[in-house]
């Protein structure tokens, strides 16, 4: 196989994002065309397909279907990612959660879960853990399997680990796993107020009333229309007050959301439900 | 390796034509690039026609200052390219630490954070296929300096599509790595000494 052959151009992506929609019913009109490209472009090399063999296999296979849901979203999470974000939760958001009676937290597009343990760590680590719940949704029912394990590779854990420093707390990240061969299993007390299940931003709509809303790395997918459309959902998902955290690069500053929400810090993109 | 390289002093006026026409400048590189490409951004005049692209292989734990301070110092306007917002001449957009860069049919920037190439994360490959995906014949793009192979297919791709391909002697690079994997794939390349590599850009001027 050539590597400067084009495996999927512009307009056979969008034939196949219809198709995709008229078969399984989801719709990923609203995506940012060039990584999805990117992605398809990558599954076909992964497992040797052309269009053609694609979209036969997409249609007659159901399981694969699952398998290509998992590869043409992006995976790629980690445990206290960005530790400046979280250090910023703990001074600005956390002082002002302990005012909540129940502190319920909604992981969107959470893939395997490592993020919402990490919130998971930050309310026990304020002692707020025992009036938490943590949502996590995702689109893939394969990712949410592994989210409900909470099982990860003991070699991530020395990354996890040091971002885990980075955040001011005191202590150490392995007082929240326990490590067995080469695995990490993160504590049951942790697991315990959690919830991992289906949603999909592009049609689902608003499921509880939260105090957190996180959702990291996800709105870069998507492009400005679908990103403005869960902009809305997550507002109507806050309760008054609640907050509202982006990733590093996702920021509120093209849509205008004067009177909806507040910059609690512009540099790692928290903001408050103000209106 | 070094046999096969194809040395030219010069170049003749189709591909300063062809360059006349392009649509954007692509930058890559990994160690070793960074002093060229500064002073490359440095040096371009304000009214150069081309927007640019880098996209420099770097740590994402060292926040880096280096785009305010080019920016202050290059007659052009230098940032960190952000998301969903539309590629204009006048400007030279860095791909920031731990994000691909790749660029939407619509001309606009879309951030990545997908599983790192080469160990890298922003690729040069994925910045370089992308591009060349909306503008296909209509792009420059220069690989310098850098210790793994990441741009040489991103490279090839680009050429496929009958871009405009420059590499940098690997005689004038720091790290030879980089410069030699993208010629092993380039047959056509334009192998460029770092002077060379300067007047070339220079002298791109708007049709």
């Amino acid at each position: 196989m050539s590597l400067v052959e084009e495996r999927i151009s512009y307009d056979e992506l969008e034939e196949l994002i219809s198709w995709i929609n008229h078969i399984h019913g989801f719709d990923f009109s609203g995506y940012s065309r060039a990584s999805l490209k990117r992605r398809v472009t990558r599954i076909m090399d992964l497992h040797h397909l052309d269009l053609v063999d694609l979209k036969g296999i997409l249609v007659n296979d159901y399981v694969f279907f699952e398998e290509f849901l998992v590869q043409v979203t992006v995976n790629v999470t980690e445990m206290f990612r960005d530790p400046s974000f979280f250090r910023s939760v703990k001074e600005k958001v956390m002082p002002y959660l302990s005012s909540f009676p129940r502190v319920k937290v909604w992981n969107a597009g959470c893939s395997t879960g490592e993020e919402l343990y990490s919130f998971a760590i930050l309310l026990k680590l304020e002692g707020l853990l025992d009036r938490s719940f943590l949502y996590g949704t995702d689109i893939n029912p394969r990712v949410l399997e592994k989210a409900k394990a909470g099982v990860y590779p003991l070699s991530n854990m020395k990354q996890y680990s040091e971002n885990y420093l980075h955040t001011g707390y005191s202590g150490s990240l392995a007082d929240f796993y326990v490590a067995q061969y080469d695995a990490a299993t993160i504590n049951n007390e942790l697991k315990k107020n959690t919830l991992f299940s289906v949603h999909n931003l592009v049609s689902d709509r608003a499921f509880n009333e939260f105090q957190i809303v996180s959702c990291r790395n996800v709105l870069i997918y998507f492009n400005t229309d679908l990103q403005k459309r869960v902009i809305q959902l997550f507002y109507d998902s806050l309760c008054p007050f609640g907050f509202l955290c982006l990733g590093a690069k996702e920021s509120l500053r093209a849509f205008d959301v004067t009177g909806k929400f507040r910059s609690v810090d512009k540099y790692e993109n928290l903001y408050q439900k103000i209106g | 390796m070094k046999t096969c390289i194809k040395k030219l002093a010069n170049w003749d006026n189709t591909i300063l034509e062809k360059a006349a026409k392009a649509r954007v400048l692509l930058l890559g590189g990994s160690a070793g690039s960074s002093r060229l490409i500064f002073d490359l951004i440095e040096q371009l005049p304000g009214d150069f026609p081309l927007p640019v692209i880098v996209i420099i292989h770097r740590s994402r734990k060292f926040k880096s200052e280096i785009e305010k301070l080019l920016d202050s110092k290059s007659a052009l306007s230098v940032s960190l390219a952000e998301d969903k917002t539309k590629l204009r001449q006048g400007n030279v957009y860095f791909a920031p630490p731990d994000y691909h860069l790749l660029l939407e049919p619509d001309e606009t920037f879309t951030l990545d954070y997908s599983e790192p190439v080469f160990f890298s994360r922003p690729s040069i490959d994925s910045t370089f296929v992308s591009v060349s995906d909306v503008y296909q014949d209509r792009v420059v793009a220069v690989l310098l300096s850098g210790a793994n192979a990441d741009g040489a297919e991103g490279l090839s791709y680009i050429q496929a599509r009958n871009g405009i391909v420059i590499i940098q002697d690997p005689a004038d690079a720091e790290v030879r790595t980089m410069p030699e994997s993208a010629i092993s794939l380039c047959k056509d390349a334009l192998i460029l000494t770092d002077e060379s590599i300067f007047a070339f850009i220079k002298s791109i001027t708007k049709e």
